[in-house]
Parts: structure tokens; C-alpha cells; sequence
């Protein structure tokens, strides 16, 4: 399992090890600002992350 | 006292790992440690029924038993249900919460177990139970017996139940009132003064332990993997109809997101109240990222995206709760093939 969010304290404290830094709280992925092509692009970018973290192993 | 108690095939004097197959055996009055129970209980207590059943026969079979035994002690019309102590004995531990649970819950009796610290039992079952710290060793099968009769005596006369230190039992994360001679400021000051002197000082703040989580190896060829999504961000569809709890929700849901690239605002709502849920009202994609794995699906960087996703709101919620939740999800998520999980949080 990998975690995305933007809470990156409280996923350390609970012993999660594969997280992926979120892009708020309000839009883990996402973000209003943006035009909506940019917007999924960053959302694209978040997700490859965390399946690059899935394949991970442990060092 | 009309006492019903639970022993492995071990303590039961069936036989070692050997005999851990055995099924459920009731024999009249106490066996093995049972007899020791019964002096420490005093008062005329009596074990008018032991039940045995082996390690693995319970794990395998634990409905059946569970079953079982809850009737036998109806049909007995007991006071009070012992189970072990299980010291470190992990399928021991795991029967003798599951049946603690069971007898405690569908019959509203008493009940009390021992276990270490170390039992799996104690992970699964501490917030339902009074389990007496039986610590790993077998030899102190006297003393721990011997807390298990006086907390399950204080149980029968419905006495008040001290703290676990006190008692002996494993911290259950119970929260109750305490009168208190000095307000939250002086008491807080006190220990301030008391820690720059370096004078001893007990926190009124229990600090929540995690245990290490094991790291899962990684996924050798994702383009074979089954990858589902969970969210903790109370994502759930319009009329939320599990009825999710938006604070410390209860449950959780599974929804369809079959033949679907895109989530769309419309057909969902939000149960969560610890966040401004607007810019995942306006696209869900924003918490569930649906339509950007559909293309990892699609070009074949994933095998299979699953057709459900899962979601529940993770505010202000207990641990008891939350660890639930997360074992029905990874059941399921295991049930259903799933390679692997991404989580959003929010």
C-alpha cells in the first residue's frame, strides 16, 4: 500500500512506509487553481509516484 | 459461582503441538489450572464445566466454536467465562478473545483472559476485554490466576474496576472522569516546575503507541497488478447511502467505478467534517484519482485498476475503530485479488 496526503506527520506516526507527498489537504490530487489540463497532469505526476513507491523495497 | 472455563489442549492435559488438531471436548468441573482458579476464587466458586479444544481446531474452525461454547454456557447458566491465561501462545490468545468477545457480548456475562502483551490476541481484543498482563511465562501461572479471579470477582459483583495498573489488566484506551483537587493550569504548572528541577512527575496525557508496521515488498511487474483506490476523505455517493459518519464513522464503502473514467461532482457528496470538502465536491477525481489510474490502466502501466473503490471519513476517530476498519478493508481488498492499494488521505 502506498499513502498519498498531505498530513506527512501523522503518517509517519502511525508507521506508514510508502507515502507520497499530497497536494493539499483539500485536494490530496488536485488543485483548483489550475487549468483543468494542468491540474490532471499534476494528478498524473502524483499517481506514477505512487506506483514508482509500489514497486519500491525496502533498502 | 458457577464458572464455565477455557483451555487449550495443552493446559486442557490433552497433549503438546501434536494434539493441537483436537475439537472441542467439555469435561466436568475444573482441569489443570482450573483448579487453582476455583481455590483462588474462594467463596464456594466452582468450574462446573472446562472446555478444551485444540490450537489449531479453533483457529481453523473459529465460528464453529464460537458457536459452541457461547451455547454451552448458556445451557449451564454460568456466572462468569474464563479463557487461559495464554501467556505467549498466539492461536490460544486469538480463541480465547474471539470467545470472550462472544460469551461477553451475546450473553451479557462476565468474562476475563490472560495473555502477554506480545499475543496477537491481545492487539485484536484489548479494547473489548479485561486481559490481564499474563507476561510470557508459564511459571507464573499463580499470580497471574490470581488477578484473573479477583478482577473477575469485582466483574460478577458488578464492583467498581480499579486502573490497569492497578488491576493488572492490559490498557483498554477507556477514558473516565476524576475528581481533582487543583485546576488543569496548577497541575500543569507543577509539572513544569517538576521537570526543570528534574523531580519525577506523571503525565495526565497517555501517549498513543503504533506498532512498526512491516514494510511489504515491492510489486515485481505492475503492469500485472490489480490496483485498488481507498480513501479516507469521506467520499461516498449522493445520499450517502451506508451512512457514513462524517466524525468517527463506524463503517465503510465500497463503490462501483466499473466502465468509468471520471468522477463527477454531481453524483457524490462528502462525510467528513474535518475539511472544506468544496474543490472534491467540484471534482471527486481531486480526492479519488479515478480518471489519471483509468489512463495508467488503459496504456498498460497497471494491469487492472479495481472495479470498486473504498472510502470512509478518518476524522476524530477512535484507534479501536480505525484498526477495524482497516482489517475488513484488507480483507476484502485480499478476497477480491487486490495486488495492491493506493490511499489518499486527507
Amino acid at each position: 500500500m502506498v499513502q498519498i496526503t498531505s498530513a506527512m506527520s501523522i503518517a509517519k506516526m502511525v508507521g506508514s512506509n510508502r507515502v507520497v507527498l499530497g497536494h493539499g489537504i483539500v485536494h490530496v490530487t488536485g488543485d483548483a487553481k489550475l487549468a483543468p489540463e494542468e491540474e490532471k497532469d499534476l494528478r498524473r505526476r502524483l499517481v506514477q509516484k505512487a506506483l514508482d513507491a509500489l514497486q519500491s523495497s525496502e533498502k | 459461582m458457577r464458572v464455565v472455563h477455557y483451555l487449550n489442549q495443552f493446559f486442557g492435559g490433552i497433549g503438546a503441538e501434536e494434539q493441537a488438531g483436537t475439537p472441542l471436548e467439555a469435561r466436568g468441573g475444573a482441569v489443570g489450572p482450573g483448579k487453582l482458579l476455583e481455590q483462588l476464587l474462594g467463596d464456594g466458586a466452582r468450574v462446573v464445566v472446562t472446555l478444551v479444544c485444540g490450537d489449531n481446531y479453533a483457529v481453523e474452525h473459529e465460528e464453529e466454536l464460537v458457536a459452541a461454547v457461547v451455547e454451552k454456557v448458556r445451557e449451564i447458566g454460568a456466572d462468569l467465562f474464563v479463557a487461559g491465561p495464554c501467556f505467549e501462545a498466539g492461536r490460544y490468545g486469538m480463541a480465547a478473545g474471539a470467545l470472550c468477545v462472544a460469551v461477553q457480548s451475546q450473553l451479557g456475562l462476565p468474562v476475563i483472559t490472560g495473555m502477554s502483551e506480545e499475543n496477537p490476541g491481545v492487539d485484536l481484543y484489548r479494547d473489548a476485554l479485561y486481559i490481564i498482563d499474563s507476561g510470557a511465562n508459564a511459571a507464573r501461572m499463580r499470580e497471574v490466576l490470581g488477578k484473573m479471579a479477583g478482577l473477575g470477582k469485582k466483574l460478577v459483583g458488578k464492583a467498581a474496576i480499579g486502573l490497569p495498573a492497578d488491576e493488572g489488566y492490559v490498557c483498554r484506551g477507556l477514558l473516565r472522569d476524576q475528581v481533582v483537587e487543583q485546576t488543569a493550569a496548577r497541575r500543569l504548572v507543577d509539572m513544569l516546575v517538576a521537570k526543570v528541577k528534574g523531580e519525577p512527575f506523571e503525565s495526565e496525557m497517555v501517549s498513543t503507541s503504533f506498532d512498526p508496521v512491516p514494510m511489504p515488498s515491492g510489486i515485481k511487474d505492475l503492469s500485472k497488478a490489480k490496483v485498488m483506490l481507498i480513501t479516507d476523505g469521506g467520499l461516498v455517493p449522493k445520499g450517502n447511502p451506508d451512512k457514513i459518519y462524517g466524525t468517527a464513522a463506524t463503517r465503510w464503502g465500497s463503490y462501483s467505478i466499473k466502465g468509468r473514467d471520471d468522477l463527477l461532482g454531481e453524483e457524490y457528496e462528502i462525510s467528513h467534517g474535518g475539511y472544506d470538502a468544496r474543490f472534491v465536491q467540484e471534482d471527486p477525481d481531486r480526492l479519488v484519482p479515478l480518471d489519471a489510474m483509468r489512463e495508467m490502466e488503459k496504456s498498460g502501466i497497471i494491469g487492472k485498476l479495481h472495479d470498486e473503490f473504498i472510502s470512509t471519513s478518518g476524522r476524530a476517530n477512535p484507534l479501536s475503530n480505525t484498526r477495524r476498519l482497516g482489517r475488513e478493508m484488507a480483507e476484502k481488498a485480499k478476497q477480491e485479488g487486490v495486488d495492491a492499494v493506493i490511499l489518499t488521505s486527507t
